[in-house]
C-alpha cells in the first residue's frame, strides 16, 4: 500500500511520463480510499489547465508590446551589422 | 537586408515579444530573446518564403527561448541543480515520517466567473515566479513550454530523475502558495 508521500510523487511523475500498470493500480486503490490525495490530484491538474491559460492570456494580450527604448535599442544593434 | 530585419521587428516584434515573455515571465529576457532571433536572422537567412516570416521568427525564438533559460540557470549561484534535488527527496514540511500529509491539500474553490478565473491566473504566476529560480525555470519548460523531459534533460544536464525529483518539488511548493494566497470570494 502506498503512503500519501508516495502517491504524491507518483501523481507528479505520471504527468511527465508514463506509468507502469502496477504504478497505476497502485495509485487508483490508494486514491479510491484517500480523500487528501485526490484532492491532491485535483489541484494538480488545475494548475496545470491554469498554466495553459496564464501563457495564453499573455500571449494573445495585444496591449503588452516592446518599450520603444527596446525597440531602438534593438534597430541600432541590428543596423550595426 | 537591414531594412528588411527593421520590418521584420516592427510587424512581428510585438508578436515575438508576447510569445516569449508568455514563456520566460521576465521583461528583459523576454527582449534579449527577441533581439537575439532578430540576429540569427540577419545572419542566417534561410527564410524562403515558403512559410510566413512570422512562423520562421518563432521558430527561431523558440530556441532562443531555451537558450536563454539554459543560460540562466547556469548563471545561478553554485548551490548546484543536483543540491535542489537532493533537498527534493526530504519533503518533510508536507509529510510525517510514516508519509501522512502534515496539512491535507484542501479543495479550491473553483473559478467560476472571469473575474475569479483573472485572479487565479494571477495567483498562479505570482508563485511562480516565487518559486526557487532554478525551479522556476525548469517547471516552465516543462509546464510552459511543454518541452518533453528528454529535451529538458539534454539542455539543462541534469538527469532524468533529478528532473522529476525538482518537479515533484516546484509542484508541491506551487499548490501550498495557491493554497495559502487563492481565496475564492
Amino acid at each position: 500500500m502506498l503512503t500519501c508521500k508516495q502517491t504524491s510523487e507518483l501523481i507528479s511523475q505520471s504527468l511527465d511520463k508514463p506509468q507502469t500498470w502496477k504504478t497505476r493500480f497502485d495509485l487508483k486503490l490508494h486514491l479510491m480510499m484517500c480523500k487528501a490525495c485526490q484532492q491532491y490530484a485535483k489541484q494538480m491538474h488545475t494548475i496545470k489547465s491554469n498554466i495553459f491559460k496564464l501563457r495564453e492570456s499573455i500571449q494573445s494580450d495585444e496591449s503588452i508590446t516592446l518599450s520603444e527604448e527596446a525597440k531602438k535599442r534593438m534597430i541600432d544593434k541590428l543596423n550595426q551589422k | 537586408m537591414a531594412e528588411n530585419v527593421n520590418d521584420w521587428l516592427n510587424e512581428h516584434g510585438d508578436y515575438l515579444y508576447r510569445f516569449a515573455l508568455a514563456r520566460l515571465r521576465d521583461q528583459h529576457q523576454a527582449e534579449d530573446a527577441v533581439q537575439e532571433t532578430m540576429l540569427a536572422a540577419i545572419k542566417n537567412n534561410t527564410f524562403k518564403g515558403q512559410s510566413s516570416a512570422r512562423t520562421w521568427l518563432t521558430g527561431i525564438l523558440k530556441h532562443k527561448i531555451i537558450d536563454a533559460q539554459r543560460k540562466y540557470i547556469r548563471e545561478q549561484p553554485v548551490s548546484d541543480i543536483t543540491d535542489l534535488a537532493a533537498n527534493g527527496t526530504s519533503m518533510d514540511d508536507f509529510f510525517d515520517d510514516k508519509g501522512h500529509w502534515l496539512e491535507k491539500p484542501q479543495a479550491w474553490g473553483k473559478p467560476d466567473n472571469t473575474l475569479q478565473q483573472d485572479q487565479f491566473m494571477a495567483v498562479l504566476g505570482t508563485c511562480i515566479d516565487k518559486l526557487p529560480k532554478k525551479l522556476a525555470a525548469l517547471f516552465m519548460m516543462r509546464e510552459i513550454q511543454e518541452h518533453e523531459n528528454e529535451i529538458i534533460c539534454k539542455e539543462l544536464d541534469i538527469t532524468p530523475t533529478n528532473a522529476w525529483v525538482m518537479l515533484y518539488r516546484a509542484r508541491m511548493s506551487l499548490r501550498k502558495c495557491l493554497e495559502i494566497n487563492w481565496v475564492k470570494d
